[in-house]
Order: C-alpha cells, then structure tokens, then sequence
C-alpha cells in the first residue's frame, strides 16, 4: 500500500536535516505548481512505497503567507495519510502553536521532538508521554542531526498512516469559546468530514479570506463572531490565537521542566558580539569581505577563468575541432558542435564552479545562523525600496558577476522581496560589464575617472527607483511582507548538510538555466556565424560579420535607437552580441571596425568610434548596456529563481524598457543642455521623467490580504 | 505605552495588541499575545528594527509593527 507522509514543522526546526536523514538521496526537488515555494518529495529509506513530503517551513496556518497557503492547500486537499510535525525541542512553546493547528486537520499526527540533546544538555526536562497524552498524538524524542530516534519516528508515522485513525484533537480552548467553536460547527455544510470540522468552524470564525474556495457552501457565522467578540472585547482570530498560547503554557507547566538558569548560552554570548551597535557592522563588512574576496575575486575567479580559458578554450573546444576536422566532417557541422553547443556547454559550466564556492558560504552562513542577523542588520536600509536585508549578498555579488548573484536571492524567503532582488541584481554592473565602460571612457571622454563611478552610481539609483516603483505596481502590491522574523540560535552546521544544500542550488543552475543559456547561444552563433556574401546564403568567417543575419537584424532594428542617439546597425549589433556575454559588446566593434582582435577595452577602435557618434549618444549606449536586459546565463538564472514564465518576461521587459527610456531621457536632454536642440524627442524625455516622478512618489499601501491564484482543491471528503 | 518605546534590558507585560491583518497575526503568531512577558534586547546596529525575547526565544521586530503592541 503506497503511503503518503507529510512533514511539517516550523523554520529553524531542523525540519530539513530530518527530512534528508528519513529520504537519504532519494529525492525529488521541485515547485509547488505556479508558486516559487520549493516542493522537496522524497521516499522513506528502505520502505519504497512510503513518500515522504516536506511541507514550507512555517509557524502558523494563517492566510497571510504564501508558505503557509501552500501547506495548508495541500493538507486539506490532498490529505496526506499522516504527518509527522517536527518540533524544535528547545523552543517548545512556540513550536507547538503549529501543533495545535495541525491537530484539526484531522490527519493522523506523529510528533518529532527534535535537538534532544540540546535539551538534555542544557538541563530541561520534558516528560513526552505527559505531552502526547495532552496534545492526543503520538511523540517521540529526536535529534535529527544525530540521527536518534528517526527510525522509531518513522515506523510510528506508518503506522498510524495504516491505521488510518486520527485521534480528534484534545486541545480545549475556554468554554465559551468552545461552545462558540461548537455552533459554527453544527452550521457547516454536510460534505465536510467530521475530523475537519474543528478546523473549518475556526477559520470561519477568525474570518480567514482563503478558506472559501475550499468549501462547497460557506455558512453565515457573524452572529457566532459577535457573541465572540462582545465577550472577549477583542477580534475573533486574536482571541483564538489567545487560547492556543493559553493552552500550550497550561501543558508545558506540567510536560516542561525548565533548569532555571541565570547564565547565558554560548548562542547568546556570540549574539552579544555579533550584532553589538558597535562592533556588528564591521564584523559584517568582514564576513561580506571574505565572501567576496573568496568566491569572486580569487577562488571563484580562478576556477571560472580555468573552466572557460583552459578547460574549454584550449582543450575541448579545439580538441573538438581537430577531431571533427580529422573526419571530414562539414564545415557547418563541426562550427555548430565546436563553437555552438560545446562553446554554449562551456558557457553554462564556466560559472558552476565559481557558483559552488558561493553556495558554500551561503549555505553555511544560512545553517549557522548569521544569515538572519544579516536580514536583521541591513534591514533597515532595504526595505525603504522593496527589498530584503538579505538583498544585500545577491547585490554584492552582481557586482562581480550577475549569475550568482541571481541564484543568491534563494536565501531570501519572503517571496516579494525574492522577485524584487532578482530584477534588480543585475543593475549593478558586473566584472563583464567594464570593459564596455572602459571602451566608452576611453573613446570619448579621455578616460575620466567620473564614468565608471557615474556607472555604479546609475546601478544602484536604478536598484533604488526600481524597488520603490515596483512595490507600487499591481504585480507587487498584492503581497503583505512583515518582518517579524525569528533570530534561531547559532549552531555549528554539519558537513553533510553544508555541501548537500550546495549541490542542490548548482544542478538546479545547470538543469534549469542551461537549458536556456544553451539554446540561445546556439540561435545567436547560427545568426552570427551564417550571412549573405554576393548573394549567396553561406557560413562566414568572424571578419565578414557585417554580412551576417545578426547585421541585418541590427538594420532593421537600428532606427528603434535613433532617438536614444545611436542609431547606427553596428551599435545595435554590438548590444545584441551583448547578450551572449556582455564583453562581447567591444569584441563585436573590434570586429565591425575592421580590427580582427582587440585590446579588453576596445583601445584600437576609439578614434573609429568617437567619429561615429557623439559623446552625450554614447554615454546613453552605455547606460543603455548596463541596464538592459542581461546576458543569456544571466536571464536564465532569472527563469531558474522566477520558476514562472510570466515573471520572468515581466522581469527582462521591465528592465530593457527601464534601459530604453533612461537611456533616452539622457541623450535628448543631455542633447538640449550641451547642444540646444530641441524637438519632438526632448518634449518626450520630458514627458517620460514626469511619469517617473509619479510613480516614484505616487500614495502607497500595504496589502491586508495575500493576493494568489492557486488551483485551489475542494476538500476530499 | 508600545513595545517601541520600552527601553533595552528591560521586561515588560504584553496588555493588548491594535491593529489588525497580517502584520498583527504575524505578530500574535510568533508568541506575542496579551500577557505575556516580553524582554526587549537590543536594537539593530542602525537603530531598527529591535530584538527581544519572548517564550525563550529570539524574535526580531520592526519598530513601526512593535507599536502595535501595548504593553505595561
């Protein structure tokens, strides 16, 4: 018989540990359908037939999280056949705020008492037979990371499954609430099953806006709601939440022994330095340092640069070749092997290994603690635009490269903060953006120093508009974002945990997003690489680019750029190049100028360049680069972490019209300032900053309610 | 007077929480409800938000939702 076990417990429970310790790696990692909420399955070691479902950490089934929507959807709907909730053992009381909840849903339930021998060590006690008997459920004592007791955990969640038999929930809230409680129950439609009927009657009666969907016929309960609230002088969903906690302090009295302790814990006491008013700020900006200075500037870099320059440059990809070559194979066909698909393989695999470094530190920062403080720390100046305090890794990153520091913003869980870092990451320029920045210093403006900093500078006003605009627009508003956020206790994390969370993020970078980086790098070779010469439709050498399909895509699309001042095919071509990588941007000119190879920053071609358009077009060109939309590997890092088509083209529009119209706004009025014209296109970029300014300042306001399309399931009865 | 206001190293008595939707149910989800006692930390390095313990354990608050919570 297959079995279909759910685990659930709060964040920072060690409900992962667990999780992988009952599955091994026997799992299945996935998305919850049309939400970004990642969906793990897995099958119980050495019993096939048993799933096990690792529900969303979470501390409540309110409707107010997405997290918490998604568990909920799929307890009510798809009725897994018990569940086993995982309760962190030295945060008891709140733990088992969730268990009173998961109690009603009329699933037989197996309680995991886990870090027991933190417990132990600190000199609680707790008797978890009283606390089974109290709560009407099965308890075991645990310690995932140990390993002891998941077995027996395990074995008992069978087997309850098998019985089939949920014990009702013995909880009782005060009597007139209860018999409040009982009357909404009586009034609820007859497809409701039995055990579910506790947990309907209480949402009704707290007024929860999601619970609708799942009912055949919603009964009218205001008149219960009223005599609830004229009793207790409070709204009705404080008032049960009240009970629950009152409830819980009554048993953990009589379960819980606590050593009474005076001295502080080692948690406590790195905490005390770690987030010091004085000393937290350095010792973050240390911790960023290493972050940093390991996984971009010299492990990370140093991998990368060997992947892409030696693995792949001087190794496979002329091995390649030569051997294509050596079996007379076509022309065309060992381009499209060489320089297509194993360049584009190349392309995907040259930022694994940097990736992997970051991963590490992330995961490692994540299970030890600090990535919370870090949230806690850099809160404050964040979320005045949209964002996470956790936004600032993904940011930092992005500046070395964009990539990883897209697939950074997993550590973020609020799913609006998420979106916004995602879309704004790659505003900072990247490594692989200065030498377009070098190019265009170099070739119009004498090297100042003023363009690269003016450069960072536009990144971060683009990141900081963006989040406030964004917030505002219809795709954002829908989402409530407190920051009532718990701070776990620090606690050192195992290896195996470490570099299983590691590896997880970077085949989900080489499955998800290699697809896309591949695919397109292989369009943009043929469209490149293939071209008219004297009316013949042939494969070109790199000289004869201005030949190419890409030159005639660049024709047809260079007017579109004549009012941002560049109107010219070969700027046009140069930006599309970009996408492959955005240094290609200056290869690409080298090219078009009649220079084979060039220097990093284009010097060969500046008086070429500078000839061919003004300096206030240019300066557009490059901030048209920096914002649009980013390379190939970049946008499928996008799709990867966005998990969602529409988000991901709303994602990649937003921030090439961003790019568009700034870049606009520049050069005509830069044009007006420098040079006084004046014309149609000046009287837009006007136009166009007053619309900005509107929706920079226009009214804003929270929302009060979790705006989610899901397939929402009737209840099975 | 609000949980805002309460100074750092102090214990203070949760009497009532105003206010209503998700910020507040969050709030009263985490453990914050009416009497229980709450021990007010640290604030953050840049002054916001604030930590504090409440049922043995660490919580972190913006101070725009901790006036929401009234405390004695």
């Amino acid at each position: 018989m297959a079995v279909r076990i759910a685990l659930a417990g709060n964040p920072n429970s060690g409900k992962t540990t667990l999780f992988n310790a009952l599955t091994g790696s026997n799992q299945f990692v996935g998305n919850w359908p049309g939400v970004t909420v990642e969906k793990k399955e897995g099958k119980l070691k050495g019993q096939k037939d048993v799933t096990i479902m690792d529900l969303p950490g979470i501390y409540s089934l309110s409707p107010y999280t997405l997290e918490e929507v998604v568990a909920r959807n799929y307890l009510l709907a798809e009725k897994p056949d018990a569940i086993i909730n995982i309760i962190d053992g030295t945060n008891i009381e709140r733990n088992l705020y969730l268990t009173t909840q998961i109690m009603e849903l009329g699933i037989p339930v197996v309680m995991a008492v886990n870090m027991m021998d933190l417990v132990e060590k600190s000199g609680d006690k707790i008797h978890i037979e009283k606390l089974a008997e109290k709560l009407g459920c099965e308890a075991v004592e645990i310690s995932a990371l140990k390993g002891t007791g998941i077995k027996k955990a395990a074995e008992l969640a069978v087997e309850a499954a098998k019985n089939k038999k949920s014990t009702a929930p013995v909880h009782e809230f005060a009597a007139e609430v209860e018999a409040v409680i009982h009357e909404a129950e009586e009034m609820l439609p007859e497809d409701i099953p039995e055990e579910q009927k506790r947990f309907f009657a209480i949402k009704l009666l707290e007024k929860d806006d999601k619970i609708s969907g799942q009912m055949s016929s919603v009964p009218d309960v205001s008149a219960c709601i009223q005599t609830l609230e004229d009793a207790f002088d409070d709204d009705t969903e404080s008032i049960i939440t009240n009970e629950r906690y009152v409830y819980i302090s009554k048993i953990i009295g009589d379960c819980v022994k606590k050593e009474k302790k005076q001295k502080l814990s080692a948690s406590d006491k790195i905490d005390r330095i770690v987030t010091n008013r004085f000393l937290a700020l350095p010792i973050f900006a240390l911790v960023m340092f290493i972050v940093y200075y390991v996984s971009v500037t010299t492990i990370g870099d140093l991998l990368t640069g060997w992947t892409n320059d030696t693995l792949f440059g001087t190794w496979i990809v002329p091995g390649v070749t030569k051997a294509l070559e050596a079996i007379h194979c076509a022309d065309w066909l060992t381009g499209l092997i060489a320089d297509g698909i194993v360049a584009g393989v190349g392309a995907v695999l040259g930022f694994v290994p940097q990736m992997l470094v970051l991963f590490l530190f992330l995961a490692f920062l994540e299970s030890c603690g600090y990535m919370a403080r870090v949230a806690f720390i850099m809160d404050r100046i964040f979320r005045k635009f949209g964002l996470s305090g956790k936004s600032f890794i993904p940011m930092l990153i992005g500046s070395g490269c964009g990539v990883p520091g897209i697939m950074a913003s997993r550590t973020i869980e609020n799913d609006r903060d998420r979106k916004m870092t995602i879309m704004t990451t790659t505003f900072i320029p990247c490594g692989a953006k200065l030498p377009i920045i070098a190019l265009i210093a170099g070739a119009f403006f004498h090297n100042a120093g003023w363009v690269s900093w003016s450069a960072y500078f536009i990144g971060i006003a683009a990141i900081i508009c963006s989040g406030i605009i964004l917030k505002k627009t219809k795709m954002f508003a829908g989402e409530p974002a407190p920051f009532v956020m718990e701070l776990p206790a620090y606690h050192w994390p195992t290896i195996g945990n470490v570099l299983r969370s590691m590896w997880e993020r970077g085949w989900s970078f080489i499955k998800k997003a290699g697809t896309i980086i591949l695919l397109s790098a292989i369009v943009l070779w043929f469209l490149q690489g293939f071209g008219w010469v004297d009316g013949r439709f042939m494969m070109l050498e790199a000289e004869q680019l201005d030949s190419s399909i890409l030159a005639k895509i660049g024709n047809v699309i260079a007017p579109v750029f004549a009012p941002l001042g560049f109107g010219d095919w070969k700027m046009a071509v140069a930006a599309v190049t970009g996408l492959i990588a955005k240094e290609n941007v200056v290869t690409t000119f080298g090219i078009l100028f009649g220079f084979g190879e060039v220097a990093e920053d284009g010097m060969e071609i500046w008086p070429q360049l500078a000839a061919t358009i003004a300096p206030i077009a240019a300066y557009a060109y490059l901030v048209f680069n920096l914002l649009c939309a980013p390379c190939f590997a970049a946008m499928g890092a996008i799709k990867r972490e966005m998990n969602n088509t529409k988000w991901f083209w709303f994602a990649i529009g937003y921030e090439c019209i961003l790019a568009y119209v700034v870049a606009l706004c520049i050069y005509q009025i830069g044009s007006l300032i420098i040079y006084g014209t004046f014309g149609v296109g000046t009287v837009v970029a006007f136009l166009l900053v007053l619309v900005f300014l509107y929706l920079l300042l226009r009214p804003y306001k929270e929302s009060s309610t979790l705006n989610v399309k899901m397939k929402t399931v009737r209840a099975r009865s | 007077m609000t949980l805002k206001e309460v100074a750092c190293g102090r214990t203070v008595k949760v009497k009532k929480l105003t206010g209503e939707g998700p910020v507040k149910r969050r709030i009263m989800d985490m453990g914050i409800t009416k009497g229980i006692d709450v021990f007010v930390r640290k604030v953050a390095p840049l002054g916001d938000p604030i930590e504090v313990t409440v049922r043995g354990y660490e919580l972190s608050i913006r101070k725009a939702d901790a006036e929401m919570v009234e405390v004695e």
